[in-house]
């Protein structure tokens, strides 16, 4: 379980967080909710790393934990980008298989194995040698999905699956949120879609704008 | 066509100078320019400052005067390079502001993105630089140290200047000698076909980079 306690995040004096509290339980489903600019990016860039705290502490499985300084490949938390950040440059097998070899120094066949098994699962099966730029939105979603997934991370987290994506594939992302669900991942969803937060969610967590 | 192969081993030792100049400056300068454009795109100011002043001063005056400087100039305050080694000095410092300026554009329009998702997939600086950013900057490049390197085949002939034997001075030797201008029209011919050679060889890398967008 990850906790985060009296959380606080500033950016140039603006106070973006404050003291916010939230439980993230294992193997369960988060929702991270609230209108536009009120901090759920920036709460999510917290609890990934990307951001440093002001304050507050983070707690995982009962140990203080530092997103922001954390090397530990065991305690690693996954992101799926709203606007996914492949890269270009790789094919979407490199772009899975990069951080396992390169990170958890895997082999490339041992790297490829697993890849080609969560390739299958999200329905990506024949799209190995493709680049990003011949995918769907949907698919490189996807191969976010399954990249993050790759380097078996802690706990799994999208900032706003659905926006970047038709409305008819709101279903299957939330299929596949469900479905890692299955597997016991634990992820914490940041949407303003709250009618797509409560389709999946086992709880749901309110940011709200704080004024100035 | 007796005349030709007469002059032509006197142009072809000066071709080959001019090719050594070219090559060299080219495989220092590249590197050179991408380690000095991490310094223009670097958090410490000084560094910034400094790389900023190099760059102004090489590409805001002429590559002739800076040949000069070094040959000529530099022995004064008692710096003396050879001939050779003088120009490669100046060609390398030259060439690498004008690669460092196209290298900073293209680190520069890599997403923040890109590295961000390369961070939480736990890649190290180094592995991100060298998998994700550098190719992806390589392609944007490629054009513009294209254009940089046709014009190098070219800008070398400027070491006439200090009394190197390049393929120019050999042509323009043959032609006072001989009163005849075609080891001129041949000198042309030369440039264009090394300068054909390196467009194609381009044109390869361009190519190479077209699989992905
Ligand atoms: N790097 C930053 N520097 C300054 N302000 C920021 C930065 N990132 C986000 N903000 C501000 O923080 C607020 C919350 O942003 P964000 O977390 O993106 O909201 P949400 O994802 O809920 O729409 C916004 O007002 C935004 O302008
Ligand atoms: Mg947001």
């Amino acid at each position: 379980m990850l906790e985060l306690k009296n959380i606080k995040k500033q950016f140039g004096g603006r106070t973006i967080l404050d003291n916010f509290n939230m439980q993230v339980p294992d193997g369960q489903i988060t929702a991270i909710v609230g209108p536009s600019g009120a901090g759920k990016t920036t709460l999510l860039r917290c609890i990934s790393g990307l951001e440093k705290t002001n304050s507050g502490s983070f707690i995982l499985d009962g140990k203080t934990f530092d997103p922001a300084n954390n090397r530990d490949n065991d305690n690693v938390i996954g992101v799926v980008f709203q606007d996914f950040q492949l890269f270009p440059n790789l094919t979407v097998l490199d772009n899975i298989t990069l951080a396992p070899q390169l990170v958890l120094k895997q082999s490339k066949a041992e790297a490829e194995k697993r890849a080609q098994e969560l390739i299958d699962q999200l329905n990506l099966t024949g799209k190995e040698s493709l680049y990003p730029y011949q995918l769907s939105g949907g698919q490189k979603q996807r191969v976010a999905i399954v990249r993050a997934l790759a380097i078996n991370p802690k706990i799994l987290c999208y900032d706003e699956p659905t926006s970047a994506l038709d409305p008819d594939l709101r279903q299957t992302v939330e299929s596949i949120i469900l479905s890692l669900k299955q597997d016991n991942m634990t992820q914490i969803v940041v949407t303003h879609d709250m009618q797509f937060a409560e389709n999946i969610a086992d709880q749901i967590v309110r940011v709200e704008p704080i004024k100035a | 066509m007796h005349y030709v192969s007469e002059i032509l081993p006197s142009l072809l030792s000066g071709a080959w100078m001019t090719i050594k100049i070219f090559f060299w400056t080219l495989i220092a300068s590249i590197p050179l320019g991408i380690l000095a454009s991490l310094g223009l795109t670097s958090r410490i100011a000084p560094l910034r400052w400094i790389l900023k002043f190099y760059v102004w001063l090489m590409r805001g005056t002429p590559l002739l005067l800076q040949l000069i400087f070094v040959f000529y100039g530099l022995p004064i305050i008692g710096v003396i390079f050879q001939r050779y080694d003088a120009a490669l000095f100046a060609f390398i410092l030259n060439y690498t502001a004008y690669f460092a300026e196209i290298f900073r554009g293209g680190f520069q329009a890599i997403d923040q993105g890109q590295y961000e998702s390369a961070r939480v997939l736990r890649l190290t600086r180094a592995q991100t630089l060298r998998k994700i950013v550098i190719p992806q900057v390589v392609k944007i490049v490629v054009p513009s140290i294209g254009n940089e390197t046709i014009n190098l085949i070219k800008d070398s002939s400027l070491v006439y200047v200090i009394g190197l034997g390049d393929l120019l001075r050999a042509g323009n030797v043959a032609t006072a000698r001989d009163v005849t201008l075609l080891p001129l029209v041949l000198v042309g011919v030369i440039y264009l076909l090394m300068t054909a050679v390196a467009t194609f060889v381009l044109r390869k890398v361009e190519q190479h980079y077209r699989s992905w967008r």
